[in-house]
């Protein structure tokens, strides 16, 4: 979807910590029986795309996957402990666009039933233990704010802690939420520094990108993976496409801030494709030895 | 110093100076062009002090943006003895918009780090008006990976609109780059002292902003985006920067208030853009107190300290009930 989006003409819309720009159209899987995927353009029928992990059964574009879906996919069945869900946003600068922040934060909640833009928790992946959460990008965007950077930071203490590895799936279009001002970009310090204590303590985490990961989410922990995965075409980068044209006032190369465009210039380990992230990980671990 | 360039609530102030400065130069003053001219020196005083007391956020923005605010290449020549400057990332080039060397402030032999904007517009193409691209962050981590090494503290001085949104900053790895810095520094067993100095523009000023001390000059403002940025989304036209100035709380009393700077430092009279010296020197003092006190901590103590002081961040709803361990 967003590769296609990037050579056509892109949203108006830019959203978070530099501008890391998301499509206005309602993420995931389109409301309706049936369905336009986004890369071949083929009607597909709804049900079919979600029994078959959210992929097109056309042309196999990833469609973005719920997070407690996403969990499901990924960890041994009822093995998710669910950690922090008793936190929840305030709304510490007072903030009012076309509503105010906490009116958003309801409405967000209602609309996606979480509290935040993310789970964390413990779980098993083919019986390995290992400390795993995602950012949604169905709530505000999967941006950042006190209570993400809060349960992330938390989620890497634990996992140093219980000597577990740590395994981050993100999805994150908004980057740093810019409705919690500068306590926001703070937490980019905060996680990255618990990651840091976790990485020397000998802890390895697995980070995973996912459509979109983008601005403050991309510039700290969704960087920082001991190995870092990637969906197949996410849009991965700091600065929103839109912004990066304003700037060079050029064309932007086909296929840039892909998946694909970062493992060529070096910052992803592998591209793998979402029926085969289980098995990978776990392989992944299994010669770490964790 | 004649300000070559005047933001509209400073106009009043450079029309009295400008009387002033007819009357000082008359030959042969009277008794009663004397007694003005003091008057009016003490008027020019107090309206410094109304317009500048009462600046509101989107004031204070223009102020850390004013073309003849003070750089980091003018408090390296104005507050360091000496300053050896080193270039490079051994990966790719040098980044103009991050300057980096050994300096000497007082006695305190320090690695300074300053991001510079260009104070004429030969410099400003070079720097980028402030904006580093990844080479800049690496550069930045490896002179301070030097500096832990040889145990020499650091200075950092921010002063950026954001990292640069460009194909050669996203092909090279801007996200991860300044990821990797707020990692590092983090863990850096030295002394990090960050003030931001005029603009903090989101994840291009964090990535050196990860200290054991962070202070803010008084018209400074440090912010998760530009003021313009958050306009364009959140009400469509950059026409809204002023209201998106207000609704971010980004200047230095709410700064304070949310933990994220532990000092509003006070600008001169009129702002520092007025008086480069008397700035500098109120920044060197901030500076060498706080390498004095961080110096008597144990490298342990210091990390431990660091990294409470950004783990507090936040402000989040807690209720009892959670399946957290
Ligand atoms: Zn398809």
């Amino acid at each position: 979807m967003e590769a296609s989006r990037m050579t056509s003409d892109p949203p108006p819309q830019q959203r978070g910590f530099d501008n890391g720009e998301t499509p206005r159209k309602k993420r995931g899987v389109p409301e309706g029986l049936w369905i336009q995927c986004e890369s071949c353009k083929s009607t597909v029928y709804r049900k079919q795309v979600e029994q078959n992990l959210y992929l097109c059964p056309d042309c196999s574009h990833h469609f973005i996957v719920p997070g407690r879906v996403r969990i499901q996919q990924l960890l041994d069945e009822d093995s998710f402990e669910e950690w922090f869900d008793n936190l929840t946003s305030k709304d510490p600068l007072g903030f009012v666009d076309s509503k105010p922040y906490k009116d958003r934060l309801v409405a967000e909640q209602k609309k996606t039933g979480l509290k935040d833009a993310c789970i964390a928790g413990r779980g098993y992946m083919r019986g390995r233990p290992l400390v795993f959460a995602l950012t949604d990008s169905s709530f505000i965007m999967g941006s950042m704010g006190s209570v993400v950077g809060e349960m992330l930071t938390r989620s890497v203490e634990e996992a140093t802690r219980l000597k577990l590895p740590l395994v981050i799936v993100s999805g994150s279009g908004g980057g740093a939420r810019m409705h919690e001002g500068i306590l926001s970009l703070m937490q980019m310090g905060k996680v990255s520094a618990a990651l840091g204590r976790y990485q020397s303590a000998g802890g390895l985490f697995i980070s995973v990108l996912t459509n979109p990961t983008m601005g403050g989410v991309a510039a700290s922990f969704a960087s920082l993976g001991d190995i870092t995965l990637a969906e197949p075409k996410a849009l991965v980068g700091f600065a929103g496409p839109r912004v990066v044209r304003a700037t060079c006032k050029i064309a932007l190369p086909a296929g840039f801030q892909t998946s694909e465009f970062l493992l060529e210039h070096g910052f992803v380990d592998r591209i793998v494709p979402r029926p085969e992230l289980r098995t990978e990980i776990s392989r992944l671990i299994d010669y770490c030895g964790v | 110093m004649k300000p070559q360039y005047v933001l509209p609530f400073e106009r009043p102030i450079v029309e009295l100076e400008e009387q002033l400065s007819k009357l000082e130069s008359q030959p042969g003053p009277t008794p009663t062009t004397l007694e003005s001219i003091r008057n009016m020196r003490v008027e020019i005083a107090k309206l410094k002090r109304d317009v500048f007391e009462n600046l509101n956020p989107w004031e204070t923005v223009q102020v850390a943006r004013h073309q003849d605010r003070p750089q980091a290449r003018d408090y390296i020549e104005l507050i360091c003895d000496e300053f050896i400057e080193l270039h490079g990332d051994r990966a790719f080039g040098d980044d103009r918009a991050i300057n980096a060397g050994f300096a000497k402030i007082d006695d305190c032999k320090v690695l300074f780090i300053g991001q510079h904007k260009g104070r004429n517009l030969k410099e400003r193409n070079e720097c980028l008006y402030g904006c580093a691209h990844p080479e800049g962050y690496r550069k930045a981590l490896l002179k301070m990976q030097l500096a832990a090494k040889f145990n020499l503290p650091i200075v950092c001085l921010i002063d950026t609109p954001g990292a640069y949104p460009g194909i050669g900053a996203e092909e090279r790895g801007q996200a991860y780059a300044i990821a990797v810095n707020l990692r590092e520094m983090s863990q850096l067993p030295v002394p990090i002292v960050c003030i931001v100095i005029g603009e903090g523009g989101s994840g291009g000023a964090l990535g050196l902003g990860i200290g054991d001390y962070v202070g803010i000059l008084q018209f400074a403002y440090y912010s998760v985006i530009s003021p313009e940025g958050c306009a364009g989304i959140m009400w469509k036209s950059v026409e809204f920067a002023s209201k998106a100035a207000h609704a971010l709380k980004f200047t230095g009393p709410d700064l304070l208030k949310f933990g994220v700077v532990d000092e509003v430092i006070p600008e001169p009279l009129g702002a520092a853009h007025r008086d480069h010296r008397a700035m500098a020197s109120t920044l060197k003092a901030t500076i060498v107190r706080n390498l004095r006190s961080l110096e008597t901590l144990s490298a342990e103590s210091l990390l431990e300290r660091r990294y409470q002081k950004f783990r507090r961040i936040g402000e989040f709803e807690e209720t009892l009930v959670s399946g957290a361990s």
